[in-house]
């Protein structure tokens, strides 16, 4: 797998990962939701994160997509500081994202939810849309072209002037993701992908995330439960428990992982302190 | 029920959608346009009202229906409006030069009172547009060398480069090319990425600006967009009435601007316009039945609020897309008959939300 991995070389012949998270900690008061968490993703890998809940999965999504600033360490995407741009910025830097919850534009059909993720590649201003010139025009043909693409690389021409408020679960997490493939990003933030979806669905989702990873040569950055998915489409894993770093590799490393394991299941001791505690039991035991 | 082959996305670009859009709106314009040979004085100067109404009900829908922005100070917008235009066409400037000041002028008031939009919402951005609604009211009222205070301000006719627009009809006409381009001007914001961009806001302000959008930026712009509108229509306002006093900018103007938009249903254009015909008409209704009530009831002070609030609850819990709506669901009824079903409009139950902007 990791052979797929493309490496990229700076100008200066070192080598820059795509997103690179140096020693990040954030403290919501006295609760330190993220401690000293560093990782890198590369180029054109599926790069997942797991935890328990609460490990401060999703806070690290928010670190990167600028909604939190951390309160200590930095955030380099393609060698730019992140955590210096503003958080509309974001987006046009060629990161996206889809939330845990679904955050839609509800009371607007599918395409035009579409077209609002174009909106970083928009070439008109106030003036030429508000007197419509042919400019205006060329842009807004451009855009549906582009939402097309995506409509049918996700099959969703069915939905295309569904209201989104009137769709099924499954068919908004499909449109989210649409909507974060029409910025056209270069890092794609999926947060819990497979939440809410039955099992037809999530295989669907896993060959989708494949695709973006190998059609549109998109890397994917995703917060995950389900380890069936995880081990399917991810090249590397980060396990995440109390904020910190437990283990990091490839999905079979991490699962194996005695700290990961414990981190989900509790360990020995914890797991005897659970057994009834009969004394006839005791006595019977070898 | 009419299919549509569509073969082109130019087609989706269009403001007209089908040839039945083109028949029926161009009627509607033939009829506006014939409307001071069809109608007597009394009504079309009622017609005049309802255009000067859906200018300013424009802006504001743009602000509250498709931005998700209440003002309960809109009132405010329009005196500055109404007052720019009377000062500087008092001052012998020519009509389309002081509506154009009049405009800006409200536009960049509304900036300013766009800036707590930044950062409060719901409720609190109504309380901080209400208090600034007043402020305006108090400043027109003090402010003598200009304003001429409380005792009002006579505004003189239009004067476009020399063509003095003194006739009824003449302003009647003044009025519709503004409502129209007003209308033009919205619809196509709304079918471009501005557009989209506030819609956007009103939906998910977080995944509006994961989108990339400037919440700041655009915020401002509606309320700017919204205040020139509201100011468009002042002034327009100020010439129709010949005289403005303070009094006629205060809260309840501003209510019933809301009421106009609210009732009209949030998110749609066309509510604008139904919101202005039923904010004009109801008025002449209640005095039409006046005379058939018991006099206790007739005759008592404040009817008109009384059914104004009534109707603006009756809407909120059995119309909540208000006339519009109403409207909406007759044609579907219409045309899926005898195959319209009850709830086909409902909502389906929203999902919870997270990660919301403080």
């Amino acid at each position: 797998m990791s052979a797929m991995i493309q490496t990229h070389d700076g100008p200066s012949g070192a080598h820059v990962p795509l997103l690179s998270a140096k020693n990040l900690s954030v403290r919501f008061g006295g609760v330190l939701a993220v401690n000293n968490v560093s990782f890198d993703v590369e180029r054109g890998e599926v790069f997942t994160l797991i935890g328990p809940n609460g490990a401060g999965k999703t806070t690290v999504f928010n670190l990167i997509s600028r909604i939190y600033t951390p309160t200590s360490g930095s955030i380099e995407f393609e060698g730019q500081v992140l955590t210096e741009q503003p958080p509309h910025k974001i987006a046009s830097l060629g990161i996206a994202r889809t939330f845990q919850n679904i955050e839609l534009f509800e009371y607007a059909t599918v395409l035009q939810n579409l077209l609002i993720g174009r909106h970083t590649h928009r070439s008109t201003g106030l003036w030429s849309d508000l007197f419509f010139t042919p400019k205006a025009r060329r842009g807004e043909i451009a855009a549906r072209e582009k939402a097309e693409e995506i409509i049918d690389f996700l099959d969703l021409q069915h939905h295309r002037d569904s209201m989104v408020a009137g769709l099924p679960y499954g068919v908004r997490k499909v449109v989210e993701l649409a909507r974060a493939l029409c910025t056209e990003p270069k890092l794609l933030l999926l947060d819990e992908p497979s939440s809410g979806l039955n099992v037809e669905e999530t295989e669907d989702m896993a060959f989708w995330i494949q695709d973006i990873k190998h059609e549109l040569g998109v890397t994917v950055l995703m917060v995950e439960h389900d380890m069936t998915l995880v081990s399917r489409v991810s090249d590397r894993v980060l396990a995440m428990n109390m904020g910190e770093v437990l283990a990091m590799g490839t999905p079979r490393e991490v699962q194996t992982h005695s700290g990961v394991i414990e981190a989900y299941l509790g360990t020995v001791d914890d797991l005897s302190s659970l057994r009834r505690s009969s004394p006839q039991a005791e006595g019977t035991r070898p | 029920m009419r299919f549509i082959f569509k073969t082109d996305y130019g087609q989706d670009v269009n403001l007209a959608k089908h040839g039945g859009h083109l028949f029926w709106y161009g009627l509607l314009m033939v009829l506006l346009i014939a409307a001071p040979w069809l109608f007597a004085e009394y009504w079309l100067a009622q017609l005049t009202f309802v255009l000067i109404y859906s200018i300013v009900g424009l802006g504001l829908m743009l602000l509250a229906g498709f931005t998700g922005l209440f003002s309960i100070g809109h009132a405010a917008f329009l005196g500055v409006g109404a007052y720019t235009q009377a000062v500087f066409v008092n001052m012998g400037a020519p009509f389309p030069v002081a509506l154009l000041l009049a405009g800006t002028l409200s536009a960049a008031v509304g900036v300013i009172v766009g800036l707590p939009a930044l950062r409060v919402k719901g409720i609190y951005l109504g309380i901080a547009t209400l208090s600034f609604g007043f402020i305006v009211v108090e400043v027109l009222a003090r402010w003598e060398s200009v304003t001429g205070g409380n005792s009002g301000i006579h505004v003189k006719k239009p004067d476009l480069f020399g063509w003095k627009v003194d006739s009824a009809e003449g302003f009647y006409f003044l009025c519709l090319v503004i409502a129209v381009l007003a209308t033009l001007g919205i619809l196509n914001l709304l079918r471009s990425p501005t557009g989209r961009a506030f819609v956007a806001i009103r939906d998910s302000e977080i995944s509006a600006q994961s989108m990339g959008i400037h919440l700041a930026r655009y915020k401002t712009l509606s309320f700017s967009i919204s205040a020139a509108l509201a100011g468009i229509g002042g002034a327009l306002y100020a010439h129709k009435l010949t005289f403005i006093s303070p009094d006629q900018f205060d809260i309840l103007q501003s209510i019933d601007l809301l009421l106009m938009v609210v009732i009209g249903g949030l998110g749609s254009v066309h509510g604008a316009f139904l919101g202005a015909i039923f904010l004009i008409s109801m008025p002449q209704l209640i005095s039409l039945t006046k005379d058939y009530l018991p006099t206790a009831v007739g005759q008592a002070p404040g009817l008109q609020g009384l059914v104004y609030g009534a109707v603006l609850i009756a809407f909120v819990l059995f119309e909540p897309l208000g006339l519009y709506g109403r409207w909406l669901k007759v044609r579907t009824y219409l045309q899926l008959f005898p195959f319209y079903r009850q709830g086909l409009f409902k909502r389906q139950k929203s999902f919870t939300k997270s990660d919301r902007l403080k």
